[in-house]
């Protein structure tokens, strides 16, 4: 009988090993997984932290498009050959270079937006009247950029490859003359999109989630508090409520792409708001994080011990002043928390944004709540369905972009709550 | 606790106003939509339009042809978009509700795109015409003057010059334009010029070749081209079926199929030599003409870019001849 017992002792704590093996090997496999997918993401896209640039010596006639006092003339600067000056000019590091088929290929390995990132430059700066002359750094075009980090390799024949064997030699003479080389890609935070690898950015798209993500917590937050407060105290328990709660716990199970069809068709067709907007991503993401936010605050608030609330009623509060005075500043931490993840999750999210029209090709980084805007998400979808193989490290830059967001969202929402948090 | 009130009740009436306040789009931006084979040509003129006059860069959305013809020709106003782009014209039935919504559509003819059926270049070039493309793809095919199921395994069993491999097609979805145009283009021409059927009806080629097998052998794969590339990449045996402009960009990756002898490239879809080339056009609402600015300035300037030796060339778009 003894011995027994003793097996079965021992036997229980063997099971208890093994239990405790399988959780680790769990935890390790999801470990090892999540750090595959960043580490397959970080390779293919810390190049994109860099891009190729040359630099140059550029005359400019600053008297073509400034009045006498020196002020830049709107209307004459976009008349100014800019294009032209810069391919001039680059034309004549390769003297050699003389028919016109020739030129073009040698300008097609610099940027076609070096005109205007030039005039961008001109703009910027304080010219002396007259003529000037200006040494700047600018873009390589997106195909020689990917040859200098290694990703168009000269192994392939040259008929299959993106860039020409001498299109490979001028890039080199300029490396090897010490004017070109890859500098910090200061365009990708500083841009919004462009067809051109070498000059699109992520800026438009972090600010049209930002103006989203505003209207989203304008809308949803007060919303959420209310309904769940309603929901705790005041209203009689019932059928009523019951069918209220069941349906709250349902739309959280509500896939996005409806709230999307519901935003084109409330908010587009019978309102009328602009199309594009952050206004109505807002709001059509608010109403997706709404049941999350009243189901994070109903629970907090329920966490909260009922002798408080009792003690404040006791004293001769109103119901309103318990639950504002009382119950909801111990229930912030809570409500914060709710709120912040689902936040993270509105900024993730793709699918509704396609039906009201934010997933677009916007240039301008939006300004207002009713300019055209995309969001993070909208951005590396764009991109990643781009011909364009110097755009692939750009997006996957963008995703850890993204995915840094969303790691310090959730960890100001865990730190909130370890700091907050009281136990009763 | 009075704060936080004061601020619960700011957020509500902040939201509420947002609500309420009731804007159209912002009257200075041309708003575009359509066909996602014309999207990247779009958005290069976009992009040169606005930096290189006053005008404010035009928001290009990527809908399919169809979505946009339906987006463009619901009415007139500031909340429906003023230029729709297409990989094919305009069917009769949505002129028609254009008409009756009042307005004009106006059509510019930019260029042609070729679809191409292509494989990995690991692999061996084939070299097919229309009808046996159309064998290894449609859900029937012709026997013995009936149409029934397709029982097609191998490229062997249509043609036993071809290879002894399993027929593997990674097909556009229905929402593409690039599909209609392959329909079009490849399966219907086969019943129509092939197997002499009738356009309509139970026994015409409309009802009977326009659907591709779901034994397997074809596999519907999303919008994204790139996904379609990187998957003929890793299989040498499968097939891909997408528009010319992904196949020059990735020419060391893929290549195309010979259709009926003739290899697809810039020079044989612009002189129409290739049989499957389909024309891309744009369409602009005349009313809003001068209601927002810039809208003839920008059809202007993209005609201009579609010349031999622009840039849109450059990026796969083949001139008109």
């Amino acid at each position: 009988m003894d011995i027994n017992r003793k097996n079965f002792t021992r036997s229980r704590k063997r099971v208890e090993t093994r239990l405790k093996f399988y959780g680790l090997t769990s935890i390790c496999f999801s470990l090892l997984m999540l750090a595959t997918l960043l580490i397959s993401i970080g390779l293919n896209g810390y190049t994109a932290l860099q891009q190729a640039y040359f630099k140059i010596s550029i005359p400019v006639d600053a008297s073509e498009f400034t009045s006498e006092d020196g002020n830049i003339l709107k209307n004459k600067i976009n008349l100014y050959d800019w294009d032209g000056t810069v391919n001039r000019s680059f034309n004549k590091l390769f003297p050699e270079v003389k028919s016109r088929d020739d030129r073009k290929k040698l300008f097609s390995i610099i940027s076609s937006n070096s005109g205007y990132d030039f005039k961008e430059i001109v703009k910027k700066r304080s010219l002396d009247k007259g003529k000037t002359v200006l040494t700047v750094w600018l873009s390589l075009s997106d195909d020689a950029d990917q040859y200098l980090k290694g990703r168009l390799s000269k192994d392939i024949p040259e008929k299959d490859r993106r860039i020409s064997n001498q299109e490979i030699k001028w890039v080199d003479s300029l490396v090897e003359r010490k004017i070109a080389q890859l500098k910090f890609n200061k365009t990708f935070f500083t841009a919004a999109d462009s067809r051109e690898p070498e000059s699109a950015g992520i800026l438009g798209a972090v600010v049209g989630s930002a103006l989203t993500l505003t209207i989203t917590i304008l809308f949803a937050l007060p919303l959420a508090v209310m309904a769940s407060i309603y929901l705790e105290y005041f209203a009689k328990p019932g059928k009523v409520t019951d069918f209220i709660e069941v349906n709250i716990n349902n739309l959280a199970a509500v896939p996005s792409i409806v709230f999307g069809l519901l935003g084109l068709s409330v908010f587009l067709s019978t309102f009328g708001l602009p199309r594009s907007a952050p206004l109505v991503g807002g709001l059509v993401l608010g109403l997706m994080t709404l049941p999350t936010i009243i189901i994070a605050t109903r629970a907090s608030i329920r966490s909260i011990p009922p002798s408080i609330r009792e003690a404040a009623l006791g004293l001769g509060a109103s119901k309103m002043q318990a639950a504002m005075h009382h119950v909801l500043p111990l229930a912030t931490p809570g409500i914060l928390t709710g709120t912040i993840i689902g936040m993270a999750q509105a900024l993730g999210e793709t699918a509704p944004l396609l039906m009201i029209g934010m997933v677009a090709f916007i240039i301008d980084v939006p300004s207002s709540f009713t300019s055209s805007a995309t969001a993070m998400p909208v951005q590396i979808f764009m991109w990643s369905d781009s011909a364009e193989r110097a755009f692939y490290e750009r997006s996957s830059l963008a995703i850890l972009f993204l995915v840094g967001f969303l790691i310090i969202m959730n960890l100001i929402a865990v730190v909130l709550r370890k700091k907050f948090e009281k136990r009763w | 606790m009075k704060n936080f009130l004061k601020i619960l009740a700011g957020a509500v009436m902040l939201s509420a106003s947002a609500f309420s306040t009731l804007y159209a789009r912002e009257g200075d931006q041309i708003s575009i939509v359509g066909s996602s084979t014309v999207f990247p040509f779009a958005t290069i003129v976009a992009e040169r339009f606005a930096k290189n006059t006053d005008f404010k860069a035009p928001v290009i959305e990527s809908t399919g042809s169809g979505g946009g013809l339906k987006l463009f020709c619901a009415g007139i106003g500031l909340e429906h978009p003023d230029v729709t782009n297409a990989s094919r014209a305009i069917k009769s039935s949505e002129k028609e509700k254009c008409v009756a919504a009042g307005i004009t559509p106006v059509e510019y003819l930019i260029g042609y795109d070729g679809i191409t059926f292509s494989n990995s270049n690991k692999a061996d070039k084939f070299t097919l015409t229309k009808e046996e493309i159309f064998k290894a793809v449609s859900a029937k095919i012709m026997s013995n003057g009936k149409m029934v199921d397709n029982g097609y395994k191998l490229w062997s069993d249509i043609n036993p010059a071809l290879p002894n491999v399993k027929i593997d097609v990674l097909a556009p979805p229905p929402s593409s334009g690039t599909r209609d145009a392959f329909v079009e283009l490849v399966m219907h021409s086969t019943c129509k010029k092939v197997y002499k059927m009738p356009k309509k009806g139970d026994d015409g080629y409309k009802a009977l070749c326009s659907a591709l097998r779901e034994d397997g052998a074809v596999t519907e794969a999303g919008e994204n081209d790139n996904l379609i590339i990187e998957k003929l990449a890793a299989n040498k045996d499968r097939f891909g079926i997408f528009g010319f402009s992904f196949l020059d960009q990735n020419k060391d990756k893929v290549q195309g199929s010979l259709v009926d002898g003739v290899e697809p490239s810039m020079a044989t879809i612009a002189d129409g030599s290739y049989g499957v080339s389909r024309p891309l056009f744009f369409y602009v609402k005349k009313e809003h003409i001068g209601v927002v600015p810039g809208i003839q300035e920008y059809s202007d300037y993209f005609m201009g870019l579609t010349k031999s030796g622009g840039p849109l060339e450059a990026a796969g778009l083949i001139p008109k001849p």
